[in-house]
């Protein structure tokens, strides 16, 4: 998350040059890209099959010899699969070079780093602005909505092509951690470890309330002209900036905002008495969603929400959320933070209780942090312990040779 | 050293004790009473000192629950399954027979239901272990018969309107609670204020002046 409050106070009016490079991106990423073909569909929750898949994807470090060292890291909302990679196009470091990278917790000279832009994205794997190999055209809402265990299986498909069988440990904050704990349901047998971070076993409504708020912004804008405003050669800038202003509220603590901008005016003495953004807060805010927009694709962005929104665990499991991690045998560790309100403690204390309830190994912190939701994507020193702690154990557990003294 | 044995017939406990490097005697004996690898849960496993031990010298596939952010914290970064938590309201989230043993050292006196955890830990697992301080050691009662104080001591040293002990009890207040519930005292050890295992076979009464702890090893009954 940038922390520079920009000048300028004129409303998003443009999706600009880095648009472009990011349209380009959905096909033909600047990432390696598995594709799946006609004859290899991916089976989707909504009860279709999504043929020519394609997954674009970023390693870090190399796999040992039996292929055992693999640690696979899912990213949120509209983060991308470049954790820890420059990105292609916002020139920015990855999202959690924090923790992912050499002599870090999620270490790249020790372990195998996977991490795959998830379905519906448009960072290269298949979402709404791909183009759809039936028509020539970008799928648009023709894509079919996409879950968060669609997400998983398609990585799953990307692990078997990486002759990966088994995880060492899957790692997430946010969506990211909605897709560790599918995992962990779903291919109990291939995770060793789980990591699930400022995430929940469900969208509460409050996230879905906020989730429909930022789609409607996008589909109020003319410009999405249902949806198809890449054929028309225009974008819906303007409700996916006020989309991304929204959220990016929920992701952050009002004691945040407070230390970072209080009531401070924005270059300027006095209110304006119009509706300029006189406080630093609103500029913040207009630099996030102008920003966001020449990255994200809107459709995308509804595509991804909703998966989000899909997500309740223990609704696959007759209601009991114990039920979907009966048996396990992986080692999890939950984490939160003192200040998300997104996804508050409570929801981790749930997955924690529902976890006790079927005997799994689980670690369960909430860490004291002013920082909101985000605080998972910043520098906390108590994560990175944790992190590093949990690896190391579970590296032994699993008969990896212990990491070199620094 | 003799031990005393907590009930005539009763097993005594193995000698050869290792202390703990800097560490509290308490835990040592604590896990003496944990068959090498059982299934163990520690309730208030603080900065995970005796999962550690358990896990090294005893195999036992050891997790703890602590409600201090700190103490977990340093738990999991040392690699041990611990889980944020209140012992006053969690455990009733763990299934029955989940454990082999469960653990509560030094903890007893801070929970706000002390029959009811220790009815979960009877639940949870079949065997409890349970470390306290005695508030009936001779000390204790001398402060307070000679000073009209609460008693501050090594084992108890914050005042009373700062403690987290909220429900100290004696040696004879937990036999007597023991009965009220499903179980039979299987072994128990009182350490004196060096930490010495008292050595005597003496009544209840007479470990009730001398011992400073005690370890109860309890075990549900049927």
């Amino acid at each position: 998350m940038t922390s520079s409050v920009q000048q300028d106070n004129t409303p998003p009016n443009a999706a600009g040059p880095s648009a472009a490079q990011a349209r380009r991106e959905a096909d033909d990423p600047h990432s390696p890209v598995v594709r799946f073909g006609a004859r290899n569909p991916l089976k989707l929750d909504a009860g279709v099959e999504l043929a020519h898949l394609q997954i674009a994807y970023q390693t870090y470090g190399e796999p040992n010899a039996a292929r055992s060292n693999a640690i696979l890291v899912c990213h949120a909302l509209t983060g991308d699969q470049h954790a820890a990679s420059l990105n292609p196009v916002t020139g920015k470091p990855g999202w959690w070079e924090t923790l992912v990278g050499p002599g870090k917790p999620i270490d790249t000279e020790r372990f195998y780093v996977i991490c795959a832009n998830v379905l519906g994205g448009c960072m290269g794997t298949t979402g709404p602005s791909s183009t759809n190999p039936a028509t020539g055209q970008p799928y648009g809402l023709d894509m079919p909505v996409v879950t968060i265990r669609d997400m998983v299986n398609a990585q799953a498909m990307l692990l078997d092509h990486l002759g990966i069988d088994k995880l060492l440990c899957v790692a997430g904050g946010s969506m990211g951690g909605m897709q560790v704990l599918q995992w962990a349901a779903s291919y109990p047998e291939r995770v060793f470890s789980a990591l699930p971070i400022a995430t929940g076993a469900r969208h509460s409504a409050q996230n879905i309330a906020f989730h429909e708020v930022g789609r409607q912004a996008v589909m109020a804008d003319p410009d999405w002209r249902g949806g198809r405003y890449l054929a028309d050669g225009v974008t819906p800038h303007r409700g996916l900036a006020v989309a991304r202003m929204a959220a990016h509220i929920t992701y952050m603590s009002d004691q945040s905002l407070h230390n970072k901008f209080g009531r401070r005016l924005q270059n300027r003495e006095m209110p304006t008495f119009g509706f300029d953004a006189d406080f630093q807060v609103e500029s913040y805010l207009r630099h996030q969603g102008e920003s966001f927009v020449q990255r994200f694709d809107p459709n995308s962005y509804l595509y991804v929400t909703r998966a989000m929104d899909y997500f309740d665990l223990a609704a696959d499991h007759d209601g009991v959320l114990a039920n979907a991690f009966r048996g396990s045998k992986t080692r999890f560790c939950v984490v939160s933070f003192t200040s998300d309100w997104l996804f508050p403690t409570e929801d981790s204390r749930a997955i924690v209780h529902a976890l006790n309830a079927s005997g799994a190994n689980v670690s369960f912190t909430e860490i004291d942090s002013d920082k909101g939701h985000d605080a998972f994507l910043l520098h906390e020193p108590e994560l990175t312990a944790i992190t590093r702690g949990f690896l190391d154990s579970a590296a032994r557990a699993f008969g990896l040779p212990a990491a070199r003294q620094a | 050293m003799a031990l005393r044995e907590g009930r005539p017939g009763e097993p005594v406990l193995d000698e050869g004790v290792v202390r703990l490097q800097g560490g509290r005697v308490d835990l040592v004996v604590v896990a003496e009473m944990v068959a090498p690898g059982s299934r163990v849960l520690d309730v208030g496993s603080g900065d995970g000192e005796l999962l550690e031990l358990l896990a090294t010298t005893r195999g036992c596939d050891a997790r703890g629950i602590e409600l201090s952010r700190e103490g977990v914290n340093a738990g999991v970064a040392r690699g041990l399954a611990v889980v944020q938590g209140d012992a006053d309201v969690d455990l009733a989230h763990y299934p029955d027979d989940a454990f082999d043993y469960v653990i509560l050292s030094q903890t007893l006196q801070a929970t706000r239901r002390p029959r009811w955890v220790l009815e979960q830990m009877l639940r949870i697992g079949r065997r409890a272990v349970v470390s306290f301080p005695n508030f009936g050691h001779w000390r204790s009662r001398l402060d307070l018969m000679v000073n009209g104080r609460m008693p501050v001591t090594d084992n108890m040293p914050i005042s009373w309107y700062e403690t987290p002990n909220i429900h100290f009890c004696t040696i004879r207040d937990f036999v007597a609670l023991v009965e009220l519930l499903d179980a039979r005292i299987e072994k128990a050890v009182a350490l004196d204020s060096s930490g010495h295992r008292v050595r005597v076979n003496m009544p209840w009464w007479v470990w009730n002046l001398l011992g400073e702890q005690a370890v109860f090893l309890l075990t549900r009954k049927g």
